[in-house]
């Protein structure tokens, strides 16, 4: 047993993902209320490289032809010999595609308890998620002797969790790693052809608030007018009103616009940690408890379909036309 | 094959959420819940499979306000089997004490393939698939979008930031988490529901002795008070859309 906090690095196909820098940056703050260290793992094939930046006091790493990329089987067992071994005070895994699909499991196997959507840690040792879409936030205790907790941005800055020099790396031996029921085929690429929405200044979001398809000719038309790209929440991209490319999000893109203009979109935790980074977010939301107002700066309990005409024929008459 | 697919019930958060008495908790007096967005479109890509390859698709849901419409709603799509786990704790059972009662029930009917939502927004201790995924010995991959059949195993789409998907071979019997089905969710009749509700029965199974442990313990609820709270432009559509373009100005995006 000991007082250490496990950040688990995610990366795929050779890059290590932001969440990452942002855990070892939260594992720090839990460090220091458990008076243990911050102990990187990572798993990979020749993946030592991606260890350079990490802010860790070490590096544990195993070495695997099948854990060079990610699947769920290969890192619940690795991690789950880890662990088992170690017995670390906590391990903070990313809510993601890659953390979420083996933190459950290991809290199955390991009889171990798991908080989910943490996104901050309190100097006094307890957990801070958001649950809810981000309308309510939880906070309780870490119970002894291993916690298992999954993370959301928004708590810490990633550059916290970057180091200029490298820390020592301890290598482990992951268990067998045969007649696995989980194999990676191949990578699909997103499709190219459209526009790259992370690259326009001025983004027009659209969410579930445009109601329908047709509807969509709204902020189409205000993207003429202001020379501004429309993306969506995923609602709207399931819909399949708007093409994959243009989702912003989790799954999706993260952007940086000069402006993000929301259109009913109620800013769930999977979209917020897309858009955190904008210069400025405006919000337009008929629900004034929407978690949007939340990290916009201008906001508006409008109708979208009442404004967005309004604004179109406004912004055509500032530009002279 | 036999695909089975757990749904549950969560707070439509179109709704205004307050917290109950103790502090710890969300008050459910007058709380409207919906089905998980997520296990709506497991619903419809066990549709989609069963129609391209043939399959019996049984839905399993705690009981609740509201489920049997759900129920019926999905048997109209094509789904076979339908089953309402009944307890007085049923609804407000986190995902470790639902994976257990599942797992207690697939033990017995034995799928082949598990499908459910890859999250639901009040999971405050994992979702139920992966979890339920250990408990059976299977296989579990998440935040699928797209499933293949093939022969003992299946194809999944796995999404990945970016747009990037990972095609991932999973060996059967297998747990998949669900993040979106190959089409939004068939829109099916009233008539339609309304019909099938008088031929197909909902089957009924107790659950007792609940098990949660290995979930998060809540100390407090609380609606969040954001450091930053965003100015709101308050007047009519056009004196909104001016003071906007003035915003737009000064930023110089226009």
């Amino acid at each position: 047993m000991s007082q250490d906090i496990f950040v688990l690095i995610e990366h795929l196909r050779g890059q290590v993902a932001d969440i990452s820098y942002i855990m070892l940056a939260a594992a720090r703050t839990l460090a220091s209320s458990s008076g243990g260290q911050v102990a990187a793992v990572l798993l990979g094939k020749d993946a030592q490289k991606l260890a350079g930046n990490l802010a860790a006091d070490k590096v544990l790493y195993a070495d695997s032809p099948a854990l060079t990329e990610f699947t769920s089987e290969a890192y619940q067992l690795t991690l789950a010999k880890l662990i088992e071994e170690q017995s670390p005070r906590a391990v903070l895994f990313g809510h993601t595609t890659i953390g979420a699909d083996v933190a459950g499991w290991l809290s199955g196997k390991l009889s171990l308890p798991l908080v989910s959507s943490c996104v901050n840690f309190t100097s006094d040792g307890k957990f801070l998620s958001q649950t809810c879409g981000g309308k309510i936030m939880a906070e309780g205790d870490l119970p002894s002797p291993t916690i298992l907790v999954t993370m959301i941005p928004g708590g810490y800055k990633s550059e916290q969790g970057q180091a200029a020099q490298a820390s020592a790396i301890e290598s482990f031996t992951p268990p067998a790693l045969d007649n696995l029921r989980v194999a990676l085929k191949k990578y699909i690429e997103p499709e190219a052809g459209d526009v790259d929405i992370s690259k326009s200044p001025f983004l027009i979001a659209v969410g579930r608030g445009i109601q329908n398809k047709d509807n969509l000719d709204l902020p189409n038309e205000l993207a003429a007018a202001i020379n501004g790209t429309v993306c969506a929440s995923r609602p709207v991209v399931d819909q399949g009103w708007l093409p994959t490319s243009r989702l912003v999000g989790k799954s999706g893109k993260r952007v940086k616009p000069k402006i993000y203009l929301a259109l009913g979109i109620s800013g769930a935790p999977e979209h917020v940690e897309g858009i955190n980074e904008s210069d400025v977010i405006v919000a337009v939301n008929t629900d004034a408890n929407a978690p949007i107002f939340n990290v916009a700066k201008y906001g508006t309990t409008l109708d979208l379909l009442d404004l967005v005409p309004q604004l179109t024929e406004k912004v055509k008459q500032a530009k002279g036309g | 094959m036999k695909i089975a697919v757990p749904i549950k019930f969560v707070p439509d958060l179109v709704e205004e959420l307050n917290i109950d008495s103790s502090g710890a908790a969300l008050d459910t007096s007058w709380l409207r819940l919906i089905i998980n967005e997520f296990d709506d479109h497991a619903i419809e890509q066990a549709i989609l499979l069963k129609e391209r390859g043939g399959a019996e698709v049984t839905i399993i849901c705690a009981e609740g306000d509201g489920v049997d419409d759900i129920l019926f709603n999905a048997a109209a799509k094509g789904a076979d089997q339908l089953v309402k786990l009944m307890g007085s704790d049923a609804a407000m059972m986190n995902s470790h004490a639902t994976a257990r009662v599942l797992a207690d029930f697939f033990k017995e009917i034995q799928p082949d393939l598990i499908l459910t939502g890859v999250q639901a927004h009040n999971d405050l201790d994992g979702s139920v698939g992966a979890l339920l995924a250990e408990y059976l010995g299977m296989p579990y991959v998440g935040y699928v979008a797209g499933v293949t059949a093939a022969s003992g195993s299946v194809i999944a789409r796995k999404e990945y930031p970016g747009g990037i998907i990972g095609e991932m071979e999973v060996k059967l019997p297998a747990v998949l988490g669900i993040q979106a089905a190959e089409q939004p969710p068939r829109y099916v009749a009233y008539s339609k529901i309304n019909q099938v509700s008088k031929t197909v029965k909902i089957e009924e199974r107790a659950i007792s002795d609940l098990d949660s442990s290995g979930g998060a313990t809540v100390g407090r609820m609380f609606k969040p008070e954001p450091a930053q709270r965003a100015e709101i432009i308050e007047g009519s559509p056009e004196e909104v859309a001016d003071r906007m373009v003035g915003i737009f100005k000064e930023l110089g995006v226009m």
